[in-house]
């Protein structure tokens, strides 16, 4: 990959930036550590709420990593 | 034949009307010089902003079917039919890396389709073909299942009838989408589906606020549910499912996720809505605003659990043995009559958006991949629009013909096999923007194993009412666990992929050429002076071009 001259994300933003893109896969495939119906919160057993969450974190996740990737233009790396 | 619901009904048909007239005043919307491009009929004339895109990617992506099917999961098994939650929340990670730049090459090769790019990049036909053959048989019975959903919500207003009676509002419905995707192309789905998400929208939040405090709140609704699954059921003597995964259960939940997620961006009719964005940053920026979509549907699942909370609903599902009814049925039974019919009108409506898109994707593709790369390669922009147009009518009638005509089961089985098969053109797609380090022929040769293992295995399962095609789980071999079909194709397609690349390379095989560079993946909508109506294929003349 070519880097464009313009100025592009630094290295460390880019390392930030693909584990934040990474950090939902073990969340979700971690099966059996959510797998619990207690603690509850308003009644929504831990398996629901948990998931429900990192829906939000997710897309958390992806906005900071497009906040970090962003080039100073607005254009993207 | 129960009586029909007048006041439902009527508001149904009111807001079909509605975006029927929508359909067709979209062609006049933001209006490019000619319909007759694909890059206009096919994309919308490739020019939406984040706005126009988050609600055509999310009328899109969250189909009648998902509506009616995932509550319906819920209902049936509780906590594995919630899989498509971590689906849906861990596919736009993948929508943020590949998505960006798909769409990068795409606007700088005036690429339409993922075969198209298949094939500029790794120059064959060939698997530019078997590409777009994929994405062809995946989106027929998707579209066919849309129609499911708008039967469900017809058949508990109380329009049932026998033979034709029953079967003419389907016509009617079908034929008005096709007229105006026919004359407004892209256009009508994207304007339709701001009416789509605000009326799903709507409905959804009032049924989590309003539903679980008439039936006694969440707390209930789980527990209730709880002890319901755990009652053996009369077909099996187990229990029905549980409130939380197993140990039998956790590795086919979280295949499900996993291989579905590698699935969601790289569907046809997702690649077209995502290419019709004016430039790049909406696809990234949506990567990241879709999952509020994603937790509609969390929600929308749960709707399942209080169906079964709610002795009712549950009863009459029991009665119709269609555990596709739960949602509609629970409308019907918890909110007034004019609420049901806006539910329900966000139902019907949320079947035509996707519909649409995915009989445009399936058309371009047969345009693009196979009419015009080995019949007609002189063609035209106008002829290919025409031939586009045609094929989109003809993917309708060949869906209403197949609910019609076959068991509806049919439709079913193969939407599942379709998603197991979409996952098989993984690397030479979402792989393929990163890198040409696969062989083309290695790349063929993995998808075919990758059909051809996931088909065969679907075809294997049985099911308590189906002897083939029961389900899309499976034993994973040297695992010792069930998992999702589809993806234990994929890492054998992935793994025969590389050694045969390896080999070919030894071989010195012939490598075809790639049309594409380095740049093409960044490039950003003014990298290429786009004028409308320019030949479909510029990318030769353009490719030595320096971002």
């Amino acid at each position: 990959m070519t880097e464009p001259p313009s100025a592009g994300p630094g290295p460390v933003s880019k390392i930030v930036a693909g584990v934040l893109l990474v950090l939902p896969f073990p969340v979700y495939l971690a099966v059996p550590s959510y797998a619990k119906i207690t603690p509850r919160i308003a009644g929504f057993p831990f398996f629901y709420w948990w998931q429900l969450l990192w829906v939000v974190l997710t897309a958390v996740c992806i906005g900071g990593a497009y906040l970090l990737t962003r080039r100073n233009d607005g254009g993207v790396r | 034949m129960k009586d029909v619901k007048g006041l439902e009904l009527t508001i149904f048909v009111f807001f079909f009307a509605a975006v029927t007239v929508v359909g067709f005043a979209a062609a006049r919307w933001r209006r490019g010089q000619t319909l007759m491009h694909l890059d206009e009929w096919g994309l919308g004339g490739r020019s939406f902003g984040t706005f126009v895109t988050w609600f055509l990617l999310g009328g899109d992506l969250y189909t009648a079917y998902t509506f009616v099917a995932v509550p319906a999961a819920v209902f049936a098994g509780g906590a594995m039919g919630f899989w498509s939650v971590p689906y849906a929340a861990i596919a736009y990670p993948i929508v943020f890396l590949v998505g960006p730049r798909l769409w990068s090459v795409s606007h700088r090769h005036g690429y339409v389709t993922t075969a198209d790019f298949v094939r500029g990049r790794f120059g064959s036909r060939g698997l530019g073909l078997a590409v777009a053959l994929t994405g062809i048989l995946a989106m027929m019975p998707y579209i066919a299942l849309q129609l499911v959903g708008i039967q469900a919500v017809l058949t508990v207003m109380g329009v049932t009838g026998s033979g034709l009676a029953r079967d003419l509002p389907l016509f009617i419905a079908f034929a008005l989408l096709a007229a105006y995707t026919y004359t407004s192309g892209l256009r009508a789905p994207a304007l339709i589906s701001f009416v789509k998400d605000t009326l799903i929208y709507l409905t959804i939040i009032v049924a989590v606020l309003y539903i679980p405090s008439r039936i006694g709140g969440w707390g209930h609704i789980f527990d209730a549910s709880q002890a319901s699954l755990a009652k053996p059921n009369p077909a099996t003597g187990k229990p029905s499912g549980s409130l939380i995964t197993s140990n039998m259960t956790h590795w086919a939940y979280g295949t499900l996720a996993l291989g579905s997620s590698l699935a969601l961006f790289i569907y046809p009719h997702t690649v077209t809505g995502a290419l019709a964005a004016g430039r790049r940053d909406v696809i990234r920026r949506n990567a990241a605003l879709l999952p509020a979509y994603s937790l509609v549907l969390g929600f929308l699942a749960l709707l399942g659990y209080m169906a079964r909370a709610t002795p009712e609903v549950a009863q009459g599902v029991a009665k119709a043995k269609n555990p596709q009814l739960a949602v509609p049925l629970l409308f019907d039974h918890a909110f007034p009559q004019w609420f049901t019919g806006l539910a329900f009108a966000a139902i019907g409506v949320g079947a035509l958006v996707p519909a649409a898109i995915m009989s445009i994707a399936a058309s371009n593709l047969f345009t693009r991949n196979v009419y015009t790369a080995f019949l007609r390669p002189d063609a035209s922009p106008a002829e290919e629009t025409r031939v586009s147009q045609l094929v989109s009518l003809l993917v309708k009638v060949g869906a209403l013909v197949f609910v019609l005509g076959f068991d509806k089961s049919l439709a079913i089985n193969l939407q599942l096999l379709g998603g197991i098969w979409v996952v098989q053109t993984f690397p030479a797609l979402a792989i393929g923007v990163f890198t040409r380090w696969f062989h083309r022929w290695a790349l063929l040769a993995g998808w075919a194993i990758g059909m051809g293992y996931g088909t065969w295995t679907a075809y294997d399962t049985s099911s308590p009412t189906q002897k083939h095609f029961g389900q899309s789980l499976a034993d994973i071999p040297f695992v010792g666990h069930t998992g999702y079909i589809a993806l234990t194709a994929f890492v054998f397609n992935i793994v025969v992929a590389v050694v045969l690349t390896l080999l070919f390379r030894l071989a010195k095989v012939p490598d075809g050429t790639d049309e594409t560079t380095a740049s093409d993946y960044t490039a950003d909508a003014d990298d290429r002076p786009a004028e409308p109506g320019e030949s479909g294929d510029p990318g030769r003349e353009l490719t030595p071009a320096a971002g």
